[in-house]
């Protein structure tokens, strides 16, 4: 009885068309043959000199299978290097066509002349594109488990298993991120071209050139050699937040906390800091102290998306093409 | 005034400064075919999008069934069905499944939504087409789709914006003569929007003439025609021999005819002149003209097409009302 009700709400209805839809269309094909390409590409190279790795010598190493999502023989990058590059895309891709080809297409408007709510478009085209994220993320990460599990013999501690689980939802978050963004631009822009080179652009903008902004500025801006202590954490520490900024930044630095448990901090530490510290993995509730700032920024970002394509797509006109 | 089921009150709709609806009051009432006949860019469908709730008046009051399509839109869509000009459905999937799926947007469970697709589909004569993608389908299948989709909620209301744009005279004499059997059968209150006089003239019982945003006349179309008619309803021209005699002026030939009860105007066009007239004036004109020692060359007279008043109509814009 229950289930009936639900299946029969126009909302899931229309969230079932989308993800049929979605994992029937040529580029989400796309973009996850490539996803697994790449995965398979890094486990392959993180097993390959997987001896080296798990020698023993620092506080890391104990956490074998954090190392298959990090470690690289330097041959290609590991996996989270990789997510942080294709999730972004994978996010454009999905996001950049939803609203605009509708209404191109002339569907939008038939569609909202049916008894549904004007933001079910947006939503249903969010909740739809998220599960397929989340399924899609989760099983590569716990497949990367699995292979894990097979060549190294031993089962991952839960906190091994936690940490992995949260990486795989701070990287939903991430692609999500740029999902919103690209429905953002598919609900300004008409032309899906526009829309979709929008978003490359910004993503491009963010992985190579605002380092080399930002380098720039810290260039022009470094204090000369003989400063105070404080002035230099100073200095480094607002040129860390201007790279915060970046989403990627923030990506990378919630995964590498989760995915390193023997990073304590993610600004400059003085050697008064760090004295007598005990080079210890942190908990995982520390690190997730640690992270817990950047994966808020994320969040918030992905909600401001969102709400400024919402507030852009109610009261607009819907014409028929 | 009771069983009316649209009203408009004084709407206006701007887009910045200028006027798309201008003061628009209009009363169409339950079971009428109304025409609304307008030239492109008069205003029709903005209209009909302030009465989906597809867009906001910005003054006046749209109500559909007694319900505020404004403030309301989700009511007004359960019992309005809209087919918008140029309709699209997901190519990819078969016309079947794109009604089953309108179908249960409008809260049918799916048993129901596939029986009651495949009674439209047989019932606007594509039952052998069903399985067909819609991407394959012709602009006149496409159309009846359309209608099939608009008619699967049960509506009290449609609205048809430019139905038969682009479709064969075959096919536009079957959209029609479905929609007088709708309305026959069910009782249905149908909006018809068209630039094509004679369509409208075929199925609708009022007609209301519309340009640049302002309701011209209004009113069946009989008592139309008798104000339309009140102008000119032969055009006569006259085109003389100007080897024989120098063509005179306009003002001479008015002198000419000046004896002639009805002519209303005389035009002098490139190579011959118009001669508008309430009554068949041909002979008297041909004897005037010979009286006066012009060779006639031809005399042509044309009875005004509705199609021709209505362009008249037009082109004489506000002037004639």
């Amino acid at each position: 009885m229950y289930k009936s009700q639900t299946v029969s709400n126009p909302f899931w209805i229309m969230v079932g068309k989308e993800i049929s839809d979605t994992v029937r269309s040529w580029k989400f094909l796309i973009m996850v043959g490539l996803v697994l390409l790449t995965c398979l590409g890094s486990l392959y190279t993180s097993l390959s000199d997987f001896t080296e790795a798990i020698k023993g010598a620092s506080a890391d190493e104990d956490f074998f299978f954090l190392k298959l999502f990090t470690h690289s023989d330097g041959s290609m990058p590991s996996y989270i290097v990789f997510v942080s590059f294709l999730g972004p895309l994978l996010g454009i891709s999905m996001g950049f066509d939803s609203v605009n080809s509708e209404q191109n297409k002339g569907t939008l408007s038939r569609v909202l002349a049916q008894p549904i709510y004007r933001d079910y478009i947006l939503n249903t085209k969010f909740t739809a594109s998220l599960i397929v994220l989340s399924s899609l993320f989760l099983a590569l990460s716990f497949l990367v488990l699995g292979f894990g599990l097979i060549f190294l013999g031993i089962p991952p501690t839960a906190d091994e298993f936690l940490r992995i689980f949260i990486f795989s939802i701070v990287s939903i978050v991430y692609v999500a991120f740029w999902l919103n963004l690209s429905i953002l631009f598919s609900v300004k822009f008409r032309q899906t071209a526009t829309s979709a080179l929008a978003g490359i652009s910004i993503w491009l903008f963010f992985t190579i050139f605002y380092n080399i902004i930002v380098n720039l500025i810290a260039k022009g801006l470094a204090p000369v050699r003989f400063v105070s202590e404080n002035q230099v954490v100073k200095f480094q520490g607002f040129i860390q937040n201007l790279m915060r900024f970046n989403p990627g930044q923030l990506f990378n630095d919630a995964t590498t906390t989760l995915l390193r448990p023997s990073i304590r901090s993610l600004g400059p530490l003085t050697t008064e800091q760090t004295i007598g510290a005990i080079p210890n993995p942190l908990p995982l509730g520390q690190s997730l102290m640690l992270v817990w700032p950047q994966v808020t920024a994320l969040i918030g970002g992905t909600i401001l998306f969102f709400a400024i394509a919402y507030t852009l797509f109610m009261r607009r006109e819907i014409r028929s093409r | 005034m009771d069983d009316s089921v649209i009203q408009l009150n004084n709407v206006t709709k701007k887009y910045g400064g200028f006027k798309a609806v201008n003061q628009l009051s209009l009363t169409i009432n339950k079971g009428e075919i109304f025409g609304l006949l307008g030239p492109n860019g008069a205003g029709k469908s903005t209209t009909i999008l302030m009465l989906m709730g597809l867009t906001e008046p910005s003054e006046g009051r749209v109500q559909v069934c007694g319900i505020n399509s404004t403030t309301h839109p989700i009511e007004v869509k359960r019992k309005v069905g809209y087919l918008p000009e140029d309709v699209g459905f997901y190519d990819d999937w078969s016309g079947l499944d794109n009604l089953i799926y309108t179908a249960r947007l409008n809260g049918l469970n799916p048993q129901d939504a596939k029986k009651k697709a495949n009674d439209l589909m047989e019932r606007v004569g594509l039952s052998t087409q069903k399985d067909k993608k819609t991407g394959k389908y012709s602009k006149g299948m496409r159309q009846r789709l359309g209608l099939a989709d608009v008619l699967i909620k049960n509506p009290e209301v449609i609205i048809l914006d430019e139905p038969t744009t682009g479709i064969d005279p075959k096919g536009v004499q079957e959209l029609l003569s479905l929609i007088v059997e709708l309305r026959n059968e069910h009782n249905i209150t149908v909006l018809f929007s068209s630039h094509n006089l004679h369509q409208v003239q075929q199925v609708c019982d009022r007609v209301g003439i519309f340009v640049e945003g302002k309701l011209l006349a209004e009113g069946k179309i009989e008592e139309l025609s008798k104000k339309l008619f009140t102008h000119g309803m032969y055009l006569i021209e006259l085109g003389l021999d100007t080897d024989h005699k120098k063509v005179p002026d306009k003002e001479v030939l008015q002198s000419l005819l000046e004896p002639l009860d009805g002519i209303q105007s005389v035009k002098k066009e490139q190579e011959h002149f118009a001669i508008e007239c309430s009554s068949d004036l041909s002979s008297g004109i041909a004897q005037a003209v010979m009286n006066a020692d012009y060779k006639l060359n031809y005399l042509n007279k044309k009875e005004y097409g509705l199609d021709a008043i209505y362009n008249r109509y037009f082109e004489g814009g506000l002037s004639h009302v």
